[in-house]
C-alpha cells in the first residue's frame, strides 16, 4: 500500500503537502489546471498588491484627467468608457475563475498598505471564493524613527483586524528579519493567524553600471535558501499552534522530505516550477511517496516534525552550535579550494 | 412627466439622431465632434436605436467622405445621419445637392460655426449653414438645448414625411456646449413621431437588385430643367409638414413651437427678426421693454428653408412699422445678408404698406449678443431715420455701421443665482462646475445652465465658468455680466484677469489663497482690494491648494472649492449638497477606483475646515479706471497688447488688419510664467551635449556658444563654461532657461545624460522651485538674449550640437506642457528658419502656431524668419505646392532678368551652393550687390528684378501637419504633391490621432489602441505612409523619432531640405492623447524605437545609383517586446482594462505587425540598385 500523502494546512485537507505558491504560473488559468493535474495539492494565487492598485487607479485618473476640460476643441482625450477596471476586479475575477476551474483549495494572497485596504481586499477575495487568505507582509521599513516594536505591533493589529473580518482561515507570510522571531510567530498566532508561511523573500535591487540606474530584479531562489525555513520550522513546530508552510529554495524530493521532517505542514514551490514546469510536482510527489515507502512510513503525518527541535534529541542543535559549525565548515572548505 | 436632466446641445441632438438612424458616418470637427463621439461610444456599447437595432457608426477620412457614405446608405435604403460644422459642412455640399435632388429623407445635424476667412474660428455663427442654403436641404434652427433635442426629432420625422432632407442646426458652443436643464424625450416619443410606414416607403424607393432602378443619371438640356422643377410640390408641402410634426410634438410633450414664433407686444411697432440662440437674449430684452410699455416684439425663425412667407407674414403683428433683421453671418458685397433679403421679399410680396426693414449683423464667431444689444437694435429702429444696415456688438470706427449700446439694461431676474468661476484647466474647475449644475438641476427641482469659456492655450489654460440657477427655464444665451457669487480658484489669476469686474454689488467672493483670513488682505492686488471695498463684497478665503494636496488630489482644487461654493451660496441645504457632491463624485470617478474616490471625498470632508470670512477694511477707496490707452498705432502695441490684457472685445474695427495679416514674434510678449518649477543649469558636470535644448518643446532651454568677450557686462553670477570643441577653440557656452516662458514640463531634465559623480540623481540640469530663481534667471535670460548669435558658417548646423547653437525661430508656443510635436518645428527653424516658408494644416500645430493673440513663429535680428500660413485642413499639401510653384516662377524670372542685366552676378549666383550656410551667405551678398547694381538702371526689367531678387536666395518650402491631415483628409492631395516631383518638404507630426479635436482615431492610429471613434480598440494596423511614398522612387522619405535618435532626426530634416525634389519626413510625436506621463515623452519615443514599434529609416533617392542602397534602416532590430512600449500608454492599457481578451488578441497581432515590418524593412535595406536610370529616378522637377 502506498503511503498516505495527505496533510492538513490551515485546516484545509490537502492531498499532499505540495503547494504551488504565488508566481506568474498561478496567475494563468491554464497553468493552474496544469499544476492541479501534475499534483499540486493547493495553489496560492499571485499577490494582489494594494500599492499597485493604488498606483494604477491614480495613474488612470491622472491620465484621463490630464488636459481634460481645458481646451474648447478637446474637452477630453479618451473615449467615454464605462466598463474598465483599475482596481481589484481583475484579480477578484481570477480568484473566482480559479475556484471554478480547480477542485483543490485556492488560496488568495494580498499585499496591503493601509489597514482599510487589507480588510477591503481580504473580504473581496473571500467573497470571490478563496478557501483561505494569505497575507503577504512585505514592507521594507526604511523609517529610522520607526522602532521594531511599533512595526511588529502594527502587523499584529492588522492580522487581528483581517482575521476578525474573515470567516476563512488566514495565513501570514513574513520575512525572516525579526529580532525574536519565535515570539513574533507566537504573537501572530495569538492575533489570529492559522498558519505561517516562511519566508518572504525581499526584492533586492541591483545597480546597473551602464545606465547608472537602480535595477529592480527578482532572481529565482536557490537551494541554499531553503535552510532558513528549514531551521525555523524546526524551531516553531509544536511550540506555536499554527500550520507551518515552507517556501524558498525547494528544488528536490530531498528538500521536501527535509522540510517535512522539520515539521512543515506544507511545502510551497515557485522558482523550481518556473524552472522546470508543473511536471516537477509529479516527480516530487512520486519521489516523496517512494521515499516513504522505502523507509516504511505509512503517512506524511507520521513523518511530519519528527526532526523538529521539539522531537530532536538535542534541541540546541538548531540553535547556536549549528551556526558555529557551518561557519567553520565553510572556512575549511574555502581553504581547501584554494 | 418627462424625465429632466442637464445635458448640452450636442448630446441633446445626438440622442435623437442616434436613435433615429441606422447608419452614422462621422468625422471630427469642433464643435460638432461630441455628437460623433457619443454615437460611436453608444454603438460600441450596443445601445439600440428606436427600432431595437444598433446603428452602424463609421469614421470617414473627411466630411466629404462622411457625406458620400451617408448618400450611399440612403440610396441603399437605410436611415442615415451625420454631424458636422463649418468647413466640414462645406465639404458635404456636393453630396447635399445630390441627396436633396433625389428627394431622399436624411438629416445632417450641424453645430453652426464660422467659416474660415481672414482667420479660422472655432466659434459659432451661421456662415456655414447659410452656405448650404442653395443645396435644397430644409434648414431648421434650434435656439436652445431643449430645442436641439426637440427639433432634432422634428427634423427626422418631417424628412420621412416630406422626403426633403433636413439640415438641423444650433449655435456652435453657445448651444452645442451649453449645459442646460432639459425635459427629455423618450423612446415612445420617437416611435410616435417617426412613422414606420414612412420608413417602409423610404426603403421601397431604395436601390436593390431585387427591384432595380436607375438613379444618378446624366441629363441633357432637353429634360434637366423640367426634372429640376418636378420636385417643387414637395418643397411647397414641407412647411405644413413641419408644423404638423411640431404640433405632434406639442401634443406629446406640451412644448409648443411654430415655424415663426412671435413674442412681445401684440400691437408692436418695432420688431426684431432673427434665429438661433441670440433670440433668447432678444426675447429677454423685449419682455423687459414691453413691461416698460414699449411696443416692441421679436419674431424667431425656426424653419428657415423652405421659407414659408405666408407663415412669416401671419406671425408678424399687423401693426409693425419697422423691422430689424439680424443675421449671424456676413456676405460681403451683397445687398444684405440672407435672412434680411428673405424678409424683404416676403414683405414686399405681401402687398400693402411696406414696413421699414433694416439688416444687421451680430454675433460673428460667438461674439456676445446680449439683451442690451437687442435693446440697441430696437432703439435704433425708433430713430426717425433708422440705419438701413448696421452691426451690433462691436465698435466700427471704419465703416461706422455699429449701433451704440447702453450696457446698463439688465434683464436678469433676482431669483436666478448667478455665479462665475475663474480657474485653470488643470485644476478641474470646469469638471466640478458641470457636476454642480447636474446636482442643482436634480436636487433643487429648478433649472440650471452652465457655459464655459476656454482660452486657446493647451498648457496653463484659463477657464471661466458661468453658472445660472433658477426656478424657470433659463434661456439667457450670453455670459453673466453681474454675478452674486464670484470664485477665483487660482490666486495667481488675480494679477492677470480682472476677476471682480463681473461681481455685483454685495456679492460673495471666494478666493483660493495660500494665506489665512488675517493676512490675505495685504497680499491682494490694489485693484482687487478697491473693487472689494467699492462693491462691498463679502470675501472668503480657503487654502484649497493645501487641502487638495493633503487629500492626495494634487493640483485639483475643484472638489474643495465646489464644497465651499455650496456652503456659501446656499442654493441647496449644505448637508444635502455634500451628499450630492459625493454622489456626483461616485458617478464621475467611480470607475477610477476606491483610491480616487477616497481622495475626492477626503477633499470634500476637509474643505470647509479652512474656509473663513475676511473682515474687509472700512472705507471706499477710489476704483482706478482700467481702460487701456494707446499712444502708438503699432499693431502689436495696440491690438496684440489689448488682446493679451483680455480686452480684445473693446478693440474697434480700425485696430484690426483688413486681411488677417499679423506680425510674427509675439509669443515672447506673453510671459505667462505658468511653471512651478524651472530647470536650473549646473555647468560643473555639463558635457556640452545640447540634448536639453534639442528636446525642449517650448524653446525655453537655450544654448549659446560665444567668445568670452561676449560676457562683458554680464549680470553678476551669469554662468558660462568652456566650450570643448577643437573647431571652435577658446569659446564659452551657456545653457539658459527662459524662466517666464518655461512650462516646467521637465523633459530637459529627464533627458539630461550628465549625472553628478557624488549623487546620481543630480544632473547637469535640475528642476527647482521657480520662486527661488525667477528674478535672477530673468536677468540672466535678458543678458543671454543680448549675446550675439554664432556665425552660422563656422559650424555644422546639421548636427545635434551645431543645430542647438542656432537661434530658434519658433518659441514659447501654447502647446501642451511637454508637447512631442514642437521640438521638431523648433529644430527646423534652427536649421532653416531664415529662409523657410511654411504651409500648416489645420490642427494642433495651426492652433499653437497661429491662434491669436500671439504666435510662436518669430524672426531673427535681420528680420528674417519663417513665413507661415494656414489654409485649410484638407488642402495643405496643395497649398504648400502652390508656394513652391510661386517661388519657382519668380525665381525663374529673376534668373532670366539677372542674366540680362548682370550676367556676371547671375553666373555667380548660380554657382553659389545654396545647400551650405556659406553658400546662402554668398547668395545674399550677391543679391545685395545685384540690387545695388541695377538700382540706377531704372528700366522696367530692373524694377521687376529688384522686386524678385530675393527669390534667388535658396528657399525651403515646408508643408507641416498632423496625421489626421496626412493620412486621412489630405492624403489624396499629399499623394499628388509627392508625385509632382517638385521641391517641397513635408513634415508629418504624427501623434497617431486627431489630437486637436480630442484624440479621434486616424489611419495612423495603431492596432489595439483605444481612441475616440475606436472606443473598442483600433482593429486595423497603421498605414505605412512612408513606404507608400517610397514607391515613387524620387521622394526622399524619413521616419524619425527625436527622443530615440537626435542625430538621425537632425540629419533627416537637413537631407529632406537638401533633396531637390519632394521629401516626406514622418516624425513620431508623443502626445497627451497617448495617456502617458508627459515628462517621459522622449523616453517613450526611445521605447517605441527599441521595441520596433517605430523603426527609424531613410529612403534617399540620391543614393539610388549603381551599387547603392537607397533604403537605410537606422534603428536596430527590436530588442524588447512591444508590450514594453504599450504598457506605459493608456491608449493601449485602457483596452486591457476594459476588454482584456480583445487587448490580448490585438496585442498579438500588433507584435506580428512589428515583426513582419522589421522583416520587410531588412529586405528593403538589402536592395541594391544595379542600373542607373537617369531622368527616371531623380526628380522630375524642371532643371534650373
Amino acid at each position: 500500500m502506498s503511503p498516505d500523502l495527505r496533510s492538513t494546512y490551515l485546516g484545509l485537507q490537502l492531498k499532499s503537502p505540495l503547494i504551488a505558491s504565488a508566481s506568474p504560473l498561478t496567475g494563468n488559468l491554464e497553468m493552474l489546471r496544469a499544476l492541479e493535474a501534475a499534483g499540486a495539492a493547493a495553489v496560492v494565487l499571485p499577490s494582489l498588491f494594494e500599492e499597485q492598485i493604488e498606483h494604477d487607479e491614480t495613474t488612470v485618473d491622472l491620465v484621463l484627467e490630464r488636459g481634460a476640460q481645458s481646451f474648447g476643441e478637446a474637452l477630453t482625450y479618451f473615449p467615454e468608457m464605462d466598463d474598465y477596471n483599475t482596481g481589484p476586479e481583475s484579480y477578484v475575477e481570477h480568484v473566482a475563475a480559479a475556484k471554478k476551474a480547480l477542485s483543490i483549495p485556492v488560496i488568495a494572497s494580498i499585499n496591503g498598505v493601509t489597514p482599510g485596504g487589507w480588510i477591503r481586499y481580504a473580504e473581496l477575495l473571500q467573497q470571490a471564493g478563496a478557501d483561505a487568505i494569505e497575507l503577504n507582509v512585505y514592507a521594507v521599513e526604511t523609517d529610522p524613527y520607526a522602532s521594531a516594536a511599533s512595526v511588529e505591533d502594527r502587523t499584529l493589529r492588522l492580522v487581528s483586524k483581517v482575521h476578525g473580518a474573515l470567516s476563512v482561515p488566514l495565513a501570514v507570510k513574513v520575512g525572516p528579519y525579526y529580532t525574536a522571531f519565535a515570539n513574533t510567530a507566537s504573537r501572530l498566532a495569538e492575533s489570529g493567524a492559522a498558519g505561517l508561511v516562511l519566508f518572504n523573500r525581499f526584492l533586492q535591487p541591483d545597480l546597473d553600471l551602464e545606465t547608472m540606474t537602480v535595477k529592480p530584479e527578482m532572481h529565482l531562489s536557490g537551494n541554499e535558501e531553503m535552510r532558513l525555513p528549514l531551521r525555523w520550522i524546526a524551531i516553531l513546530r509544536g511550540r506555536v499552534p499554527v500550520s507551518l508552510a515552507a517556501t524558498s529554495g525547494v528544488q528536490s524530493t530531498d528538500d521536501v522530505i527535509k522540510l517535512l521532517l522539520a515539521g512543515a505542514d506544507a511545502v510551497m514551490l515557485a522558482s523550481a516550477l518556473l524552472r522546470h514546469g508543473p511536471e516537477l510536482l509529479r516527480e516530487l510527489t512520486d519521489g516523496l511517496s517512494a521515499w516513504l515507502a522505502e523507509r516504511e512510513y505509512t503517512s506524511v503525518e507520521q513523518l511530519k516534525g519528527s526532526m523538529s527541535q521539539e522531537s530532536c534529541g538535542d534541541p540546541r542543535a538548531f540553535e547556536r552550535s549549528h551556526y558555529v559549525r557551518a561557519i567553520v565548515d565553510y572556512q575549511m572548505h574555502g581553504r581547501g579550494m584554494e | 412627466m418627462a424625465a429632466r436632466t442637464t445635458i448640452d446641445g450636442n448630446e441633446a441632438a445626438a440622442w435623437v439622431a442616434y436613435r433615429a438612424s441606422e447608419v452614422i458616418a462621422i468625422y471630427p470637427i469642433t464643435p460638432a465632434s461630441p455628437m460623433g463621439e457619443l454615437s460611436d461610444a453608444w454603438s460600441a456599447a450596443g445601445v439600440p436605436n428606436a427600432w431595437g437595432a444598433v446603428p452602424q457608426v463609421i469614421e470617414m477620412q473627411s466630411e466629404g467622405g462622411a457625406a458620400g457614405a451617408v448618400h450611399g446608405a440612403l440610396q441603399a435604403g437605410a436611415l442615415a445621419t451625420t454631424f458636422t460644422s463649418s468647413q466640414g459642412l462645406l465639404l458635404m455640399l456636393p453630396n447635399m445637392f445630390k441627396i436633396a435632388g433625389e428627394l431622399t429623407p436624411a438629416v445632417i445635424h450641424v453645430a453652426a460655426r464660422a467659416i474660415a476667412t481672414h482667420a479660422l474660428s472655432i466659434f459659432g455663427d451661421h456662415s456655414d449653414v447659410m452656405a448650404a442654403r442653395s443645396t435644397g436641404f430644409a434648414l431648421l434652427c434650434s435656439s436652445s438645448v431643449q430645442e436641439a433635442q426637440d427639433f432634432a426629432l422634428v427634423a427626422h420625422a418631417a424628412t420621412l414625411e416630406g422626403r426633403v432632407p433636413f439640415l438641423h442646426f444650433f449655435d456652435g458652443f453657445r448651444t452645442s456646449h451649453e449645459l442646460n436643464t432639459v425635459d427629455r424625450l423618450d423612446e415612445d416619443d420617437l416611435r410616435a413621431l417617426l412613422d414606420e410606414a414612412l420608413v417602409t416607403a423610404h426603403r421601397s424607393r431604395s436601390l436593390s437588385p431585387d427591384h432595380p432602378v436607375l438613379r444618378g443619371t446624366a441629363q441633357n438640356p432637353d429634360v434637366f430643367f423640367q426634372a429640376r422643377e418636378a420636385a417643387n410640390p414637395y418643397y411647397d408641402a414641407l412647411p405644413g409638414i413641419v408644423q404638423r410634426q411640431l404640433d405632434a410634438l406639442a401634443a406629446r410633450t406640451g412644448r409648443r413651437y411654430r415655424l415663426f414664433d412671435y413674442t412681445g407686444a401684440p400691437d408692436a411697432e418695432r420688431v426684431i427678426v432673427m434665429m438661433g440662440s441670440g433670440s433668447t437674449a432678444a426675447a429677454e430684452a423685449v419682455e423687459t421693454l414691453v413691461a416698460a410699455g414699449e411696443k416692441v416684439g421679436l419674431l424667431t425663425v425656426r424653419l428657415y428653408r423652405p421659407f414659408a412667407a405666408d407663415a412669416f407674414v401671419a406671425a408678424l403683428p399687423a401693426t409693425v412699422e419697422k423691422v430689424a433683421v439680424l443675421d449671424r453671418c456676413k456676405e460681403p458685397g451683397s445687398l444684405g445678408e440672407p435672412l434680411f433679403q428673405d424678409v424683404i421679399t416676403a414683405l414686399a410680396e405681401r402687398g400693402g404698406a411696406m414696413p421699414f426693414v433694416s439688416g444687421g449683423r451680430y454675433g460673428l464667431a460667438s461674439k456676445e449678443f446680449t439683451p442690451a444689444m437687442a435693446q440697441a437694435v430696437l432703439a435704433g429702429l425708433a430713430d426717425p431715420e433708422p440705419r438701413r444696415r448696421f452691426t451690433v456688438g462691436i465698435v466700427d470706427d471704419v465703416s461706422h455701421l455699429s449701433l451704440p449700446v447702453d450696457p446698463s439694461l439688465t434683464t436678469e431676474p433676482d431669483d436666478v443665482v448667478r455665479a462665475v468661476f475663474y480657474g485653470l484647466g488643470a485644476d478641474g474647475t470646469v469638471g466640478a462646475n458641470k457636476n454642480s449644475i447636474a446636482i442643482i438641476g436634480e436636487h433643487s427641482g429648478g433649472h440650471a445652465q452652465g457655459y464655459f469659456f476656454y482660452d486657446s492655450k493647451k498648457s496653463g489654460s484659463v477657464t471661466v465658468s458661468h453658472l445660472r440657477f433658477g426656478p424657470r427655464p433659463i434661456g439667457s444665451s450670453y455670459l453673466i455680466e453681474s454675478a452674486g457669487f464670484v470664485a477665483c480658484h487660482q490666486f495667481g489669476l488675480l494679477e492677470k484677469i480682472a476677476v471682480l469686474d463681473v461681481a455685483a454689488e454685495g456679492a460673495t467672493f471666494l478666493l483660493n489663497a495660500p494665506y489665512g483670513p488675517d493676512d490675505v488682505w495685504e497680499h491682494l492686488p490694489a485693484a482687487v482690494q478697491e473693487q472689494i471695498v467699492a462693491k462691498r463684497l463679502r470675501l472668503f478665503v480657503v487654502d484649497a491648494t493645501r487641502v487638495a494636496q493633503e487629500a492626495g488630489m494634487g493640483r485639483r482644487v475643484n472638489t474643495v472649492l465646489q464644497t465651499c461654493f455650496f456652503a456659501l451660496s446656499g442654493v441647496l441645504p449644505l448637508d444635502e449638497a455634500i451628499l450630492a457632491i459625493k454622489e456626483a463624485i461616485r458617478r464621475t470617478y467611480g470607475k477610477r477606483g476606491q483610491v480616487v474616490l477616497d481622495r475626492n471625498e477626503a477633499a470634500v470632508d476637509s474643505a470647509l475646515d479652512g474656509l473663513a470670512e475676511v473682515s474687509v477694511p472700512e472705507g471706499v477707496l477710489s476704483v482706478a479706471a482700467t481702460v487701456p490707452v494707446f499712444e502708438s498705432s503699432d499693431l502689436v502695441a495696440r491690438t496684440t497688447a489689448t488682446m493679451l490684457a483680455g480686452r480684445g472685445d473693446t478693440l474697434p474695427v480700425s485696430a484690426l488688419p483688413v486681411d488677417g495679416t499679423f506680425p510674427v514674434g509675439t509669443a515672447k510678449l506673453e510671459k505667462r510664467s505658468i511653471a512651478e518649477e524651472i530647470p536650473i543649469w549646473d555647468p560643473s558636470i555639463c558635457i556640452d551635449c545640447a540634448k536639453c535644448a534639442i528636446v525642449c518643446p517650448h524653446a525655453a532651454i537655450r544654448m549659446k556658444v560665444f567668445p568670452s568677450e561676449a560676457l562683458e557686462g554680464a549680470p553678476e553670477g551669469f554662468v558660462a563654461k568652456d566650450w570643448r570643441d577643437r573647431h571652435l577653440p577658446g569659446m564659452k557656452m551657456t545653457i539658459q532657461v527662459a524662466p517666464d516662458d518655461c512650462t516646467g514640463c521637465g523633459i530637459c531634465v529627464d533627458t539630461c545624460p550628465a549625472h553628478a559623480k557624488e549623487a546620481v540623481g543630480h544632473r547637469s540640469i535640475n528642476l527647482e522651485p521657480k520662486r527661488d530663481h525667477l528674478e535672477v534667471e530673468r536677468e540672466r535670460f535678458d543678458f543671454f538674449l543680448s549675446i550675439p548669435e554664432i556665425d552660422r558658417t563656422l559650424i555644422e548646423p546639421a548636427t545635434v550640437k551645431g543645430s542647438q547653437m542656432l537661434e530658434p525661430l519658433f518659441e514659447f508656443s501654447g502647446a501642451c506642457e511637454g508637447c512631442g510635436e514642437t521640438p521638431y518645428l523648433k529644430l527646423l527653424t534652427q536649421l532653416l528658419g531664415d529662409r523657410m516658408i511654411v504651409a500648416n494644416a489645420t490642427g494642433c500645430s495651426s492652433i499653437y502656431g497661429g491662434n491669436l493673440p500671439t504666435t510662436p513663429w518669430t524672426a531673427n535680428r535681420d528680420g528674417r524668419g519663417p513665413a507661415w500660413s494656414n489654409s485649410l485642413f484638407e488642402d495643405n499639401a496643395e497649398f504648400g505646392l502652390g508656394m513652391r510653384l510661386a517661388l519657382d516662377a519668380q525665381e525663374k524670372q529673376a534668373r532670366e532678368l539677372a542674366a540680362g542685366l548682370a550676367p556676371d552676378l547671375a553666373a555667380s549666383l548660380a554657382a553659389a551652393d545654396g545647400h551650405t550656410e556659406a553658400g546662402i551667405v554668398e547668395q545674399r551678398r550677391l543679391v545685395a550687390e545685384l540690387r545695388e547694381r541695377i538700382a540706377p538702371i531704372g528700366s522696367p526689367e530692373a524694377r521687376r528684378l529688384a522686386v524678385l531678387a530675393d527669390t534667388l536666395v535658396r528657399k525651403s518650402v515646408w508643408i507641416v501637419g498632423g496625421d489626421g491631415w496626412a493620412y486621412d483628409i489630405g492624403f489624396g492631395g499629399l499623394d499628388h504633391v509627392l508625385a509632382s516631383g517638385r521641391n517641397v518638404n513635408v513634415l508629418v507630426l504624427d501623434t497617431e490621432v486627431y489630437s486637436n479635436t480630442g484624440g479621434q482615431a486616424s489611419k495612423a492610429t495603431p492596432r489595439g489602441a483605444v481612441a475616440k471613434f475606436a472606443a473598442g480598440g483600433k482593429q486595423t494596423g497603421k498605414k505605412d505612409l512612408g513606404l507608400l511614398a517610397t514607391s515613387y522612387g524620387n521622394v526622399y522619405v524619413a521616419h524619425i523619432a527625436l527622443g530615440a535618435d537626435n542625430p538621425q532626426t537632425v540629419k533627416a530634416l537637413a537631407e529632406a531640405d537638401a533633396w531637390n525634389g519632394p521629401s516626406l519626413v514622418i516624425a513620431y510625436s508623443h502626445c497627451i492623447a497617448h495617456g502617458i506621463d508627459m515628462v517621459k515623452g522622449m523616453r517613450q519615443q526611445k521605447l517605441a524605437v527599441d521595441t520596433g514599434y517605430w523603426p527609424l529609416w531613410r529612403y534617399d533617392p540620391g543614393h539610388a545609383g549603381p551599387g547603392e542602397h537607397p533604403f537605410q534602416l537606422d534603428s536596430r532590430k527590436a530588442k524588447l517586446p512591444l508590450t514594453d512600449f504599450t504598457a506605459n500608454e493608456a491608449r493601449f492599457s485602457m483596452l486591457r482594462r476594459s476588454r482584456p481578451e480583445e487587448a490580448e488578441r490585438l496585442g498579438v497581432l500588433a507584435q506580428h505587425d512589428v515583426d513582419e515590418r522589421q522583416l520587410v524593412y531588412e529586405q528593403l535595406a538589402e536592395i541594391e540598385h544595379e542600373h542607373d536610370e537617369p531622368g527616371d529616378r531623380v526628380t522630375t522637377e524642371e532643371e534650373p
